[in-house]
């Protein structure tokens, strides 16, 4: 059952339904207390598709944030058999913004890959703890460490995106945030390894991608992807951050917009109702569609895989350019 | 035959801008002094108080560093489109067309493949007066292709970088960029060939975030702001003060973000030692005796 009060307001008359629906299950039912439940789902059906339908841009960045949504690890316990977490960037601290290590794919035949996430604490003290997923420059060069490690041992890499960006504080600045992202991107457009990046939740600009350059880019549907968040966007170009819905529409940045741009490569429904309806089931889709493509990927020679790689991002970008 | 050999719009527009006249007077934001803008124009938009740096034209940054007559531009024809149809307090397609207007130019970002001192290089600049310098697609094309022209031709790269960060208005495509460019700089280190990135003041975000941050030698200008987030945006979030001097040249330097802090007066002949000691190439014969570490004078050529 989904705490009604940690509800976004548009899905609120759902949650309500469904939690009625479930309080009814629990009661030893009659034939009248079934009729009355059928009813209930038809109308829980039709509030799901009407409100999910309608979903604008800025509902979707909001259900991206929604304080129930499966966090990476949430995935990793499911979609893994084994996970060894591996610490610490060897020079300045272990970034806990960052989980990365080594793991068993359920469904990629229990094959060893280097997994990759930004982690979201939940309830305040974990999430003070992993910074709320944004990574400082210590958490960026943990995950180079463990690329260079998954380029050694060939070890495909699975990216799992959910950052509202990259910390921008005081300290990051002075270990070299700017670097620290920077020079992942080149590594990772050179690791001669399969990458598969699914965004799950928030990908916040630079600090998404510094773990996000890869040979197939997958989004569940209610993630997002952008350059800024619509709030900081909201307050640059409209000096006024109450403009998020327009700037979110503006961005273009949800996962349908992204295929259209040709920046992901599949998008992944969710479970009705979103991902935090069933943990189990989101594993499911995002698992299964990561060892799909790395099926694909891992029978391309090396240097197919290079050249495919820098190809797709080479092609990003549109411009006019006359015909010399 | 101009000083380059593609003669476009923005050469002629600057050359009248350049003609201060004299009797103007402007105060120097470093030591506070009250300068003849001809004195600081004559030393490359330097103060001759304190050495303050201003902030350089694009067209006396070229005059400053490319030997004359060595450079051809490249992929100015790039123009950029409106690939999502965005929409602020204007659109950016008419907020493209008014900067063309204005500049000249038709985006943040310029190519060249040129001299420095004898040195051939494949080499760009941003332009900050377009939009904050902020990299959209074309901004992330030239510069792949820079980085392409230079494996191509076995030669350096040299990026001098000012920019805002990644444009918003081209969204995703732009934080695009960041991948594409390093991407791309990527395979010239694989191919052997160095690349210098000179920080100018302000590099921040995407652009700070890319390339810009990857150079195999990295030097700003004295006082140039860099990092990755903007000062608002830190104070905003640790709600408190940034200290004096926060991401300013001297800071990075101090934090060991960078190699070098090079005076612009000095800056041609700093790259062209640099590349050659890179590329075990033999040092030029001994100065004239004209030669010496300060500004070349402006030269009196017609740009048309
Ligand atoms: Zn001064």
């Amino acid at each position: 059952m989904i705490d009604p009060r940690q509800s976004l307001d548009f899905e609120r008359p759902l949650v309500e339904l469904e939690n009625k629906i479930e309080e009814l299950k629990r009661l030893a039912g009659g034939e009248l207390l079934a009729a009355e439940i059928r009813l209930l789902e038809r109308r829980a059906q039709r509030a799901r598709e009407e409100i999910f339908a309608a979903l604008t841009p800025w509902q979707k960045v909001l259900l991206s944030r929604h304080p129930l949504r499966p966090y990476a690890m949430d995935y990793v316990s499911r979609m893994c058999s084994e996970f060894i977490e591996l610490h610490g960037d060897r020079a300045f601290r272990d970034d806990e913004a960052i989980v990365a290590g080594l793991a068993r794919l359920r469904a990629w035949d229990n094959q060893s890959i280097l997994l990759l996430a930004h982690q979201k604490g939940r309830g305040t003290k974990e999430a003070v703890r992993r910074n709320f997923g944004m990574p400082r420059p210590e958490g960026y060069r943990k995950a180079r460490r463990l690329m260079d490690l998954a380029a050694r041992f060939r070890l495909p890499i699975v990216a799992l995106i959910d950052t509202p960006g990259a910390f921008p504080g005081i300290d990051a600045e002075e270990r070299g945030q700017a670097e620290a992202i920077a020079k992942n991107l080149e590594v990772m457009a050179g690791l001669p390894v399969p990458i598969v990046a699914a965004v799950i939740g928030e990908g916040g600009s630079g600090g998404a991608l510094a773990i996000g350059v890869c040979d197939r880019l997958l989004m569940l549907e209610f993630s997002v992807y952008s350059v800024i968040s619509p709030e900081g966007c909201a307050s640059i170009l409209w000096k006024d951050q109450g403009k998020v819905d327009q700037a979110a529409a503006q961005m273009k940045m949800t996962a349908e917009d992204l295929k259209s741009l040709g920046v992901v490569d599949e998008v992944l429904r969710e479970p009705p109702g979103g991902a935090h309806h069933s943990y189990d089931e989101a594993a499911m889709i995002v698992g299964d569609a990561v060892a799909r493509h790395l099926r694909e990927l891992s029978v391309l020679p090396q240097e197919g895989l290079l050249d495919g790689r820098y190809a797709k991002y080479r092609a990003l970008g549109r411009f006019e350019e006359p015909r010399s | 035959m101009s000083w380059w050999s593609r003669k476009n719009k923005a050469t002629e527009l600057s050359s009248e801008k350049r003609s201060v006249p004299s009797g103007l007077f402007q105060m120097c934001e470093g030591c506070g002094s009250t300068l003849d803008s001809q004195l600081i124009e004559a030393a490359y938009m330097c103060c001759p108080q304190c050495g303050h740096h201003f902030t350089l034209p694009t067209e006396d940054r070229l005059r400053l560093l490319l030997d004359e007559g060595t450079a051809v531009e490249h992929d100015a024809e790039l123009s950029p489109v409106d690939p999502l149809g965005f929409r602020d307090s204007k659109t950016y397609a008419d907020r493209l067309s008014a900067l063309k207007k204005k500049t000249g130019q038709r985006d943040a970002f310029r190519s060249f493949m040129g001299h420095i001192d004898g040195v051939a290089v494949s080499f760009g600049v941003f332009q900050f007066e377009f939009m904050g310098g902020s990299m959209g697609s074309v901004v992330g094309e030239k510069i792949a292709r820079l980085y392409e022209r230079a494996r191509e031709h076995r030669c350096p790269a040299v990026v001098l970088s000012a920019s805002g960060g990644a444009r918003m208005q081209e969204g995703i495509l732009s934080l695009m960029q960041m991948a594409k460019t390093s991407a791309a700089l990527g395979r010239l280190r694989g191919a052997g060939l160095p690349y210098i990135s000179v920080l100018l003041n302000p590099t921040t975000g995407g652009v700070a975030a890319s390339f810009a941050m990857l150079g195999d030698i990295i030097i700003a200008e004295p006082g140039a702001m860099v990092g990755f987030a903007g000062p608002r945006v830190i104070e905003q979030t640790i709600r408190q003060k940034l200290p004096p001097g926060f991401q300013r040249a001297e800071f990075l330097l101090e934090h060991g973000m960078i190699d070098a802090i090079v005076p612009r007066a000095e800056l041609k002949s700093w790259l062209a030692t640099t590349l050659r000691l890179l590329q075990k190439q033999p040092a030029p014969p001994p100065p004239a005796a004209s030669r010496s570490s300060s500004f070349p004078s402006l030269p009196k050529v017609s740009l048309t």
